[in-house]
C-alpha cells in the first residue's frame, strides 16, 4: 500500500485544511489542565526541599554557631511563607502520586485485578507509617 | 411544546473562507434530543451545506466526535437538555488538534497511519491450522486486555491530549491503548515488534500522564493507564536487555 | 536496541524519586520548615542532629533522598518547560540545564555527606 501520510501539496481538488495554532496559555483554558501544571510545578518545591536539606547539612558540619544561624534563617517570615507554600505543593504531589499509582501499576492476585482503592489505601497507610518513623527520629532533644 | 436552543456551529468552507467563523442556528428542543439530532435538523431543514460525520448514532461507531462547549464529546451521546437550562448557546466545533477539512469534519489520516504502525492485530510466529481448533483463553486472560479492546477510535482522547496538540508526532492515547490490547492478549506473540515503535520518544515517552484522555473516553478504555503500564513494561525490557544482552529476546 | 532512547532510565529515576519524595518529604518539610522554626514542636538539639547525620545509614538515606528527588525534579521540570512553554527549539538546552542541575546537586550532596565531620 502506498504512503498514507497526508500530502502538503494543495491542488484544485485538495481542500485547504485549517490548522488551529495551540496557544502558549493552553493550560489556562481548562481546570484539569491547570491542575496538571500545578502538579508538575510541585517538582520545583521538591527541589527546593533538597536545597534546604543541603543547607542544613552544611550548617551542621560547620559547628553550633553556624547551625544556630541556619535555624534563625529558617524563622525568617519570608522563608516560613515559602516553606508553607512548598509544603502545600509537596503534599499535593504526594496525594496526586498515590491516587495515580494503581493506574500505572496493576497488581493481580490470583488472576484478578486488585481494586484501585485498596492500592490507594495501602499507599496512604504506608505514608502515615513512614511519616511517624521519620518524626520519631527527629522529634528529640 | 418545544422550546428552542441556540447552537453556534463553527463553519469553514475552504473554497471561500480564509478562517472558520461561527454561525448561529435556533433549533427546537425535544426531550431526548442529542446534539447530533440538532445538527441533522439544521442540515435537513435550515442549512443543507452544514457538513459533519455521523453513522450509528448510538455511541459505537466513533464517527461523531466533536467539541461541545470546549469538551470533546460524541454528539450522539450528548443531550441538549443538559445545556438548555442556562439559556446560553451551545458551541459546536470540530475535534480539537486535528486539521479541519470543512465545517465539523477533520482530517484523521495521521491517526490512521499511527494506528497501523503499532500493528493492531494478533501476531504469531506460527498459526495453528483450523482443524486443530481455537486458541483457548480463560476469563482471567481476557480480563487483562478487555478494557483496552473497547476503543471505538472516536479520537476524543486526541482532542483532549495537550501533548498531541503541542507535538503532533506523538503517537497518542488510542494507538498506544490498542497496542496494549494486543500486547496483553495471551494469543499474541508480537510484543517485541510493537516495542520498536512504542519505545521511541514519539511513542510512549512523550506522555506526561495528564490523564485527560481517560476522562473524556466514552468507552472507559483508560488509555492513560495503558500508557503508564507500558512505560513500566518498556523500562523492565530495557533493563533486561542491558543486563542480559544475549539472554533477553 | 541502540536505537532506543535512554528515556526508560530517566523515567525510572523520576518514578523512584517521586515515590521517595511523596513518602518522606512532607513530614521532613513540615518539621524542618514549619514545626521546629515556629516552635510548635521542640527542635532537636545540635549535638543530637550532628550525631544522627554522622551515622553511615543516615548519610546513605540523605544522599539517596537528594539524588532521587533532584532527578525527579529534573525530569518533570524538563517536560513542563517543553510542553508548558512550547520552547521546543531550546530542547537540548533544557535537557542539559535540568539533568545537569540534578547532577550538580547530587555531587554537592555527595561531597557534603562524604566530608561530614
Amino acid at each position: 500500500m502506498s504512503d498514507t501520510r497526508p500530502s502538503a501539496r494543495y491542488t484544485e481538488y485538495h481542500p485547504r485544511w485549517y490548522r488551529t495554532h495551540v496557544s502558549t496559555w493552553w493550560w489556562l483554558a481548562r481546570w484539569p489542565y491547570l491542575k496538571f501544571i500545578l502538579r508538575e510545578i510541585s517538582s520545583v518545591f521538591v527541589a527546593w526541599f533538597v536545597v534546604v536539606l543541603l543547607l542544613q547539612i552544611r550548617a551542621l558540619s560547620r559547628g553550633p554557631d553556624a547551625y544556630a544561624r541556619f535555624e534563625h534563617w529558617l524563622q525568617n517570615p519570608g522563608i516560613v511563607l515559602l516553606n508553607l507554600i512548598a509544603l502545600f505543593f509537596v503534599v499535593f504531589h504526594a496525594i496526586t502520586w498515590f491516587n495515580l499509582t494503581p493506574r500505572a501499576m496493576v497488581v493481580r492476585l490470583r488472576g484478578k485485578r486488585v481494586p484501585d482503592r485498596w492500592i490507594v489505601s495501602a499507599n496512604y497507610a504506608a505514608w502515615a507509617a513512614v511519616s511517624l518513623v521519620v518524626a520519631w527520629f527527629l522529634v528529640r532533644s | 411544546m418545544a422550546e428552542t436552543i441556540s447552537l453556534e456551529v463553527l463553519r469553514y468552507s475552504p473554497e471561500h473562507d480564509a478562517e472558520p467563523s461561527f454561525q448561529r442556528y435556533d433549533v427546537p428542543v425535544h426531550k431526548d434530543w442529542v446534539v447530533l439530532d440538532a445538527l441533522n435538523y439544521i442540515k435537513d431543514k435550515v442549512d443543507g451545506s452544514l457538513t459533519f460525520r455521523w453513522s450509528c448514532r448510538m455511541g459505537i461507531c466513533g464517527s461523531c466526535g466533536m467539541m461541545v462547549n470546549g469538551e470533546p464529546k460524541l454528539t450522539c451521546a450528548t443531550f441538549l437538555s443538559d445545556y438548555a437550562r442556562d439559556g446560553r448557546p451551545v458551541r459546536v466545533q470540530p475535534l480539537r488538534y486535528f486539521p479541519v477539512i470543512r465545517d465539523l469534519v477533520v482530517e484523521i489520516t495521521d491517526f490512521m497511519s499511527k494506528l497501523q504502525s503499532v500493528k493492531p492485530w494478533l501476531i504469531r510466529g506460527d498459526e495453528k491450522p483450523v482443524s486443530e481448533g481455537e486458541y483457548l483463553q480463560t476469563p482471567d486472560q481476557l480480563d487483562r486486555y478487555k478494557q483496552f479492546s473497547m476503543c471505538i477510535n472516536c479520537l476524543l482522547c486526541y482532542a483532549a491530549c495537550p501533548v498531541y496538540g503541542l507535538d503532533p508526532v506523538f503517537i497518542g492515547p488510542a494507538a498506544i491503548a490498542l497496542a496494549q490490547r494486543y500486547n496483553m492478549d495471551s494469543r499474541d506473540e508480537g510484543a517485541h515488534e510493537r516495542m520498536d515503535v512504542l519505545a521511541q520518544h514519539e511513542g510512549i515517552w512523550g506522555c506526561t500522564f495528564v490523564g485527560e484522555c481517560t476522562q473524556v473516553c466514552p468507552k472507559h478504555v483508560d488509555p492513560a493507564g495503558a500508557i503508564q503500564q507500558y512505560k513500566l513494561t518498556a523500562t523492565i525490557e530495557r533493563f533486561k536487555s542491558f543486563l542480559m544482552p544475549r539472554g533477553a529476546k | 536496541m541502540v536505537k532506543h532512547s535512554n528515556e526508560p532510565v530517566l523515567w525510572s529515576l523520576f518514578s523512584a524519586g517521586g515515590v521517595f519524595a511523596a513518602f518522606v518529604i512532607p513530614v521532613h518539610l513540615f518539621l524542618l520548615g514549619l514545626a521546629f522554626p515556629l516552635g510548635w514542636i521542640p527542635a532537636p538539639g545540635y549535638q543530637y542532629l550532628h550525631a544522627l547525620v554522622t551515622l553511615p545509614l543516615t548519610r546513605i538515606y540523605l544522599f539517596a533522598l537528594c539524588f532521587l528527588a533532584l532527578f525527579h525534579w529534573a525530569h518533570r521540570f524538563r517536560y513542563t518547560l517543553y510542553d508548558g512553554l512550547q520552547i521546543k527549539h531550546l530542547n537540548e538546552l533544557i535537557f542539559v540545564c535540568c539533568y545537569g542541575g540534578a547532577i550538580f546537586g547530587t555531587a554537592l550532596a555527595g561531597y557534603l555527606l562524604w566530608n561530614f565531620h
